[in-house]
């Protein structure tokens, strides 16, 4: 597979390690009062779509940027590759 | 012998002659030729065994495809069983020997299973090895693996080179073969980057092996002139005997270059085999076809062959399988193999043609309405019997049967990322679907352009489609253009003992079984038969398989469907694949700064990681490993001891919020640190598990060192980094690994202090008051070095941890050791480590096991409350927290002289020994040499309250049972006073 970078252009997925559901970036606020939940929900429940997929990927072998990668898990097509900063900063993460 | 089948002409260098050996016999070949058709020329037509019933086989096709014709190849460490004497090109002093016999090829004892086929039926092993299941793996699968032969391997070290290689291109053309060339020179003058690979060692396909004309040129000059002018432009790379074995993602394809295998050994420093990751924007699959066989009654015997094969051993190799010849055919190419070996000078007794209708000829006889039922010949074949039309039975004499029941597209890579093949009514046969992997185009004979005109046309559109050229830089010549004229017939009705899967010895009547026994899915009828899973994937025999399931089911053959093409496309070295990952190359070794010095102290290495680390360090008279680990902690408790731990994980962490990030991926607190202090910190994973522990020293109020233990580095690294850009974007904060740029020691012992200050420049204070325990501070040692010093203790002793740039770690090393020579300084390894972290109690890798918590490791009041870390707020689950939840605690055997075994685990004092009255289990265990008995870490139920109580440690598996006591797990100075002297 080929991923292409935001920064770097198209790199060999070997040079990648892989982390999963990109919905990780979304983690809860740990004084809600329902955070206990809201935290299993946020750590083990995951949609396994035969489609398209939002995953994070990390550039371990390149720049050690985070990615969100849209793979579809059927085709391997990838239609969009953004840093997960920005996806973060976009889904009202800061500090 | 002599080249008794050789004719005239074909592409081999007569100049020259090449000399080998089959089963020990001497022979004699020329370049050009494979080891078949050297076979074929030198008179032998028997060149192996079949794998089941041990009948007599010659060859079937002249290409990859081949079934029969397996043979291991030369001798010593370079043994290669399972080779294809169809792709195995000749050269000189090549050895090789037949196969899956037991005494010679011509008298193979076990030809006795032929005599035994009624009962060795399909699923006969599933059916008959059943019972007793004890028999299975001593007698019944010895005999079996025997008797069902495979070559055999040498058993010594692969003594080649295989290597990989990426290459990027515009265009990839899969086959040089018409279409294949045609497009590489449409794309080539374009001006294209242009990647040509073909399996074969001579670029030209079928045209090599056919006589027709293109253009005013022979098909095969013209193949040579093309090859002439690609080869001259820079920007194509023509790749000859490189298969391209599987389509990837994102145009993505593998591929392997035989670089060696027509040498006798591999030129000096040369690879055998290089296997290519190939990058494309586009590619043309010009696979080509294989022409596939009609089942009848005994159509296995060495001299039956594919038509197709016979023209290319004619026309290409210039031999023949014997003097006289019959071909069976259901369509037009077959009467092309007759006419061009009329051409050659060899006798064609006749063609039988299964059609009514089928083309007339002057030269030959065309027997019309005709099948070929049954041949006869003990080693070879002698004659076939023909059923004419009207119904008599005709005997014909001869030496050679080509046989012709169509072509099948090699459609393979198209099926790589899951597309379909659809049916084509006028070919009967599957062609490639639409959903090709994207980038892919098919052309020629691979998507059912069978003529050589049609090749060459859609070979030179679809490269100049591919590239957007809006006109054709070649001009197309005149080829033939013969319509494709077939009737669809698989096998000769009535016949049973015919022949599909000639590898895996399967027959029509093994596929009626299957069928009869309710195996009706095509992936069943596969695994049941074994059809279509040997070596050679069923290329010439799945289709006779699917027709006639389908007729049995009364479905068409589309409904039946195929099995799935997966790659590769032909067998393929594990050796290649693995490159040049192998041995102590399988991963890299990594050596601390003062790896050196330590091998010269003749240290014992032990890989942590990818790491060496030193184990012990033997001294003259130690004869065990633990009378060294025993002395090298005795000597640091009692003055003083140095140990590598270069190969800690070490991240810097700075920025104005670098606190504030420590404080969220560790779950105790770091905001509140101040400058020049260290802390040990415990990071968590989300679920609340503990992930890995070490140290945060703050050199700076911006600027923090963590240290991770050393097989977690990478991962706490990534882990960090997700943290900072997945949850904390605008967090100030950067951090990078320096694990290598600092080559880093611990300095323990009561005079540890006395030892660093004859090296610590004067300026520094590190007296008790000026640098206490777990100060940190930037120094400077020897005169100006920059160093790091930590006030940190993992033995539990008076303890130091100090770092230098890598690049002098080999002098601090010899530096400490020279200066600390009053002090009888002693270096320790890994073990005297762990055995002094296990007297004081310390969790390591043993307890931060992926499984506990920080409740678990006795740090459960460590995860803050009032802070937002990783872990913290599950963490808090009540699951994690039961009253029972196990303690790390300390054991003692109550017999001193028991040994407390690592994984064994702990039962009540009294009541039952089983799972259900588990207590828990020793997690790290290790004779004490201060305390002068075993000592272990536990997890232990409720373990904190239970001081002082006596179990029963079990190993039932090792008949270990013995009475421990539980204790505290800081069995040596439990107050701290060492660490703080």
């Amino acid at each position: 597979m080929l991923i292409n970078h935001p920064l770097l252009g198209p790199r060999d997925a070997a040079e990648f390690t892989y982390l999963g559901d990109a919905s990780l970036i979304d983690r809860p606020d740990w004084q809600a009062p329902d955070a206990a939940q809201a935290f299993v929900e946020y750590g083990y429940m995951r949609d396994n779509p035969a489609g398209w997929h939002r995953e994070l990927w990390f550039h371990e072998a390149g720049d050690r940027s985070w990615l969100v990668v849209t793979r579809n898990t059927l085709t391997h097509e990838i239609s969009n590759v953004e840093l997960a900063r920005d996806v973060a900063r976009a889904r009202g993460r800061s500090k | 012998m002599t080249q008794v089948n050789r004719l005239q002409g074909g592409q081999i260098d007569r100049s020259q002659s090449l000399s080998f050996t089959f089963d020990g016999k001497r022979m004699t070949g020329h370049p050009g030729d494979t080891l078949a058709s050297a076979l074929l020329a030198n008179g032998v037509r028997l060149m192996g065994r079949s794998f089941k019933y041990h009948r007599p086989r010659g060859v079937l096709t002249a290409g990859s495809e081949e079934p029969n014709a397996i043979v291991e190849l030369r001798e010593g460490a370079r043994q290669e069983p399972n080779t294809r004497a169809t792709t195995a090109e000749l050269f000189d002093g090549l050895v090789a020997r037949s196969q899956n016999r037991l005494g010679s090829l011509r008298f193979d004892l076990l030809a006795v299973n032929d005599r035994l086929s009624n009962f060795l039926t399909a699923g006969f092993y599933y059916k008959t090895f059943m019972w007793p299941a004890a028999f299975w793996e001593k007698i019944y699968e010895p005999i079996i693996r025997k008797a069902a032969g495979l070559g055999s391997l040498s058993l010594q070290d692969d003594p080649d080179v295989y290597d990989k290689g990426f290459l990027h291109c515009d265009l990839l053309i899969i086959g040089a073969g018409p279409s294949g060339l045609a497009a590489a020179l449409t794309a080539g003058r374009a001006g294209a980057d242009v990647i040509l690979c073909d399996e074969d060692f001579r670029i030209g396909g079928r045209l090599n092996s056919e006589t027709f004309a293109i253009g005013d040129a022979s098909g095969a000059d013209w193949a040579a002139a093309t090859l002439a002018e690609l080869s001259s432009l820079p920007n194509v790379r023509v790749m000859a005997r490189t298969t391209v074995i599987g389509a990837f993602d994102h145009g993505i394809y593998g591929a392997v270059e035989r670089t060696g295998d027509h040498l006798l050994a591999p030129k000096p420093g040369k690879p055998r085999q290089v296997l290519w990751r190939i990058y494309s924007k586009q590619a043309l699959l010009a696979a080509g076809a294989t022409e596939r066989p009609i089942a009848f009654e005994n159509n296995d015997r060495p001299g039956i062959m594919l038509a197709s094969a016979m023209r290319s051993y004619a026309n290409r190799f210039a031999t023949t399988a014997g003097a006289r010849s019959v071909i069976f055919t259901n369509n037009d190419d077959g009467h092309r193999t007759a006419a061009d070996l009329r051409a050659k000078g060899a006798q064609v007794a006749a063609v039988v043609d299964v059609r009514d209708n089928a083309p007339h000829s002057d030269d030959f006889e065309v027997i019309k309405g005709a099948q070929v039922i049954n041949s006869a010949g003990r080693l070879g074949l002698r004659s076939v019997t023909v059923r004419a039309a009207d119904g008599t039975i005709r005997r014909i004499n001869c030496e050679a049967l080509g046989v012709s029941g169509g072509w099948n597209p090699n459609v393979h890579l198209t099926c790589h990322m899951r597309g379909r093949p659809q049916w084509d009514n006028a070919l009967a046969a599957f062609v490639p679907g639409g959903d090709l992997p994207p980038g892919m185009q098919v052309i020629g004979a691979a998507q059912g352009d069978l003529s050589t005109a049609g090749a060459l046309r859609s070979g030179a559109q679809a490269a100049a489609q591919a590239l957007d050229l809006q006109t054709s830089p070649i001009d197309l010549p005149q080829a033939e253009d013969a319509p494709v004229n077939v009737t669809p017939f698989w096998y000769v009705q009535g016949a049973s003992r015919a022949w599909l899967d000639q590898q895996n010895d399967v027959t029509v009547k093994d596929v009626k079984l299957s069928h009869q026994e309710g195996f009706r899915s095509v992936e069943h009828l596969k695994r049941y038969t074994t059809l279509g899973m040997a070596t050679d994937q069923g290329k010439t025999s799945n289709m006779g398989g699917l027709a006639i399931m389908a007729e049995l089911a009364g479905k068409s053959i589309p409904e039946v469907g195929t099995t799935i093409f997966r790659p590769p496309y032909t067998p393929t070295a594990i050796g290649v694949l693995a490159g040049r990952h192998r041995g102590k190359h399988f991963h890299p070794t990594r050596l601390t700064p003062s790896h050196h010095w330590a091998k010269e102290q003749g240290a014992v290495f032990v890989e942590v990681g990818n790491w060496l680390r030193a184990q012990w360090f033997p001294q003259p008279g130690e004869t065990h490993w633990r009378q060294s680990v025993d002395r090298e902690v005795l000597a640091t408790r009692q003055s003083v001891g140095v140990c590598d731990v270069t190969t800690l994980g070490k991240i810097d962490v700075q920025g104005t919020d670098a606190a504030a990030f420590l404080n969220k991926v560790y779950c105790n607190g770091f905001a509140k640190l101040p400058v020049g202090k260290t802390r040990y910190g415990l990071m968590l994973r989300e679920d609340g598990i503990a992930m890995d522990d070490g140290t945060a020293a703050r050199l700076a109020e911006d600027h923090f060192v963590v240290t991770t233990t050393t097989a977690n580095a990478l991962g706490v690294y990534r882990h960090m980094e997700f943290v900072h850009q997945c949850l904390c974007p605008d967090m100030d904060v950067q951090m990078i690994s320096t694990t290598e740029a600092w080559a880093q020691y611990a300095v323990a012992g009561p005079n540890a202090r006395k030892l660093l200050q004859k090296i610590v420049d004067p300026a520094f204070d590190i007296s008790n008051e000026g640098f206490p325990f777990m100060a940190c501070g930037n120094i400077t040692v020897c005169g100006g070095l920059r160093a790091r010093l930590f006030r940190i203790s993992f033995s539990g002793e008076l303890a130091y941890e100090i770092a230098v740039p890598s690049m002098y770690g080999d002098a601090l090393i010899r530096r400490l050791m020279d200066a600390g020579k009053e002090y009888d300084v002693t270096p320790y390894g890994t073990e005297a480590l762990g055995v002094m972290r296990i007297e004081k109690g310390h969790a390591a890798g043993n307890e931060l096991n992926g499984t506990t918590t920080a409740l678990n490791l006795g740090m459960g009041r460590m995860v803050s409350t009032t802070k937002d870390s990783i872990g913290s707020v599950l963490s808090a689950r009540s699951g994690l927290n039961q009253s029972d939840a196990l303690n790390l605690v300390g054991l003692i055997p109550v017999n001193h002289a028991d040994a407390v075994p690592a994984g064994a685990h702990l039962m009540n004092a009294d009541g039952p020994v089983n799972a259900q009255h588990d207590q828990g289990y020793v997690t790290s265990a290790a004779f004490s040499p201060n305390l002068g008995h075993a000592i272990g870490l536990a997890l232990v139920k409720n373990g904190a309250a239970r001081m002082g109580e006596t179990l029963r440690l079990v190993s039932p598996l090792t008949g270990v049972e013995t009475r421990v006591t539980i204790a505290s797990a800081h069995f040596i100075d439990p107050k701290g006073d060492r660490l703080r002297a």
